[in-house]
């Protein structure tokens, strides 16, 4: 579903990543760490199409990147839910029309899945809060929020930057619950973060590769984390 | 990442699609209460200065017609002298207008017919019988025209109390000066388009600047370029015309207020529409979504297009 072959992409300046290659299979559960700065944004938005690689070649679904117009590269984003550090909704509309927001974008008629969206909200423990605008939503209902807007197409693939970093301990314990439990429904999960608590609680429930951006390269990280 | 926007895309923000309408599409952009006003405002103003430039134009324009047409190759032989002279003077004078060459027609008007044009001034009461009124001719020019110097020449040898009054060329550059405003205005309504145009365009790009994150959180949940354009596209066409047909009524409504077209009021109150020229404002608020939709197209393509 993405390949990545021989991959680099550079700042103006400097390397940030090179000699990247990596073939997520469906199904497969990811967490991607590194230092704080090492790509690893950059490395999901590789993923995602929000950028192109300087050299080597990213494929997405089977489609190029450099050959990919700009619909395209949208029509593939309905494809991967994407889950932001900082997330960003449309704050003049309430959480369950943000939620329901790709389904209004992609064309789909949002009064006939109100009941899908109600499950989704309530599996996500927002229901008391779906008429709600963004703003007034704590950090740990922002980033659930972001998840269920990243699911509600039902997309192969869920990338996740850093989604427990404003959040408490508890909190990011149930964000991981829900991601492990989409994983167990076939998705592809990969979760960048620098926390190795997580990686370490997460080891438990479920069978996790753990990569590491260090010195521009992605490595498999070892089984001593 | 600059890509271009498909031919698809640009097919799905054509005006037609734009009228179908996607009302779901449009709550995406957050009302923004200030830019909206602006917008509707600077349409309804140049629409508004649209009409008068329109009636301006029209009213001119039918004024040149008028004169020229009136006074295509006409002219005025007028007789003085002692009563009992005039019959005999206007008689010579119209044996040499049979004479001359180009002079299709002459004719001398009746008393009445003279009457008729003293009135306005003298009122219906004037016993014209009883002054001494200068007979007047009228001369008909053919195709060529005459030479008015050699006819003064002649008329002056055989009947020296006639005067010719050639005035096609005296208004003639009235003709002229009618055409030139005509073309001021027309010039005035391509400008109005235009500063409309620039103005929406201003408009545009500050509403989709103002949204940068909007457009950012479309594009990250697979929103299309055709989507977000059309979201703003729709938004200032619909505006742009609703402020249009708003300064189109005031300034219809302006025009009936001016004081009729009057004979006596000359061409200053001929200055309203007529007849079939009264459709003509009400092709102004279309004109004015089509200036809106294309401008705001051309900002959003030019926008988006260089987004990531």
């Amino acid at each position: 579903m993405i390949e990545l072959d021989n991959l680099a992409y550079s700042y103006g300046g400097g390397e940030l990543l090179s000699d990247i290659s990596l073939r997520l299979t469906p199904g497969s559960f990811h967490f991607l760490t590194g230092p704080s700065g090492a790509g690893k944004t950059t490395f999901l938005k590789l993923c995602y199409g929000a950028l192109i690689p300087t050299a080597g070649q990213a494929v997405l679904f089977g489609q190029d990147v450099r050959e990919m117009t700009r619909d395209d590269v949208a029509t593939i984003r309905r494809r991967i839910g994407v889950v932001h550090q900082d997330c960003q909704f449309l704050d003049h509309l309430t959480v369950a029309e943000n939620i329901a927001l790709p389904l209004m974008v992609s064309g789909h008629d949002v009064e006939a899945e109100q009941q899908n969206l109600g499950e989704l909200i309530a599996w996500c423990g927002l229901t008391h809060r779906a008429g709600a605008l963004p703003p007034e939503l704590s950090g740990g209902e922002r980033q659930r929020a972001a998840l269920a807007r990243a699911v509600i197409m039902s997309p192969e693939v869920i990338l996740a930057d850093e989604p427990t970093g404003n959040v408490d301990w508890e909190m990011s314990q149930r964000l991981l619950a829900l991601l492990v439990e989409l994983n167990r429904m076939g998705k592809t999960v990969m979760i960048a973060t620098h926390d190795l608590g997580l990686i370490r609680a997460a080891k438990s429930r479920v069978q996790a590769r753990v990569l590491r951006i260090a010195k521009r390269r992605l490595q498999l990280a070892g089984a001593d984390l | 990442m600059n890509k271009r926007l498909s031919p698809r895309a640009l097919a799905a923000i054509s005006p037609l699609a734009l009228l179908k309408g996607e009302p779901q599409a449009d709550r995406v952009v957050p009302p923004t209460g200030f830019t909206a006003r602006l917008t509707l405002f600077a349409a309804a103003a140049m629409t508004f200065l649209a009409v008068f430039a329109l009636a301006l134009s029209l009213a001119t324009g039918r004024m040149a017609a008028n004169w020229s047409q009136e006074l295509a190759r006409s002219s005025t032989l007028r007789i003085s002298a002692p009563a009992d002279q005039i019959a005999a003077q206007t008689e010579a004078a119209l044996q040499v207008l049979a004479t001359t060459r180009g002079v299709a027609r002459a004719r001398a008007l009746t008393a009445e017919e003279q009457q008729g044009l003293l009135e306005p001034w003298f009122g219906p009461d004037l016993p014209v019988d009883s002054l001494p009124i200068p007979q007047l001719v009228e001369i008909v020019e053919d195709g060529e025209g005459y030479d008015a110097a050699g006819l003064r020449l002649r008329l002056q040898a055989e009947v020296p109390g006639a005067v010719l009054d050639d005035h096609a060329r005296w208004r003639r550059p009235l003709v002229r000066a009618a055409e030139r405003i005509r073309a001021l205005g027309l010039l005035s309504l391509l400008l109005i388009g235009g500063v409309m145009a620039a103005m929406i365009t201003l408009a545009a790009n500050s509403a989709l600047a103002a949204n940068a994150q909007v457009i950012a959180v479309l594009r990250l949940v697979g929103a299309r370029d055709e989507f977000i354009a059309r979201a703003f596209v729709r938004r200032f066409t619909f505006r742009a015309f609703w402020g249009a047909a708003l300064g189109m009524a005031l300034g219809l409504a302006a025009l009936l207020a001016l004081p009729q077209a009057q004979a006596e009021g000359g061409f200053l109150t001929g200055l309203g529409l007529r007849g079939w020229h009264w459709i003509w404002p009400f092709v102004l608020p279309p004109v004015a979504a089509a200036v809106s939709f294309a401008a705001t197209r051309a900002a959003a393509r030019r926008m988006l297009g260089n987004l990531a």
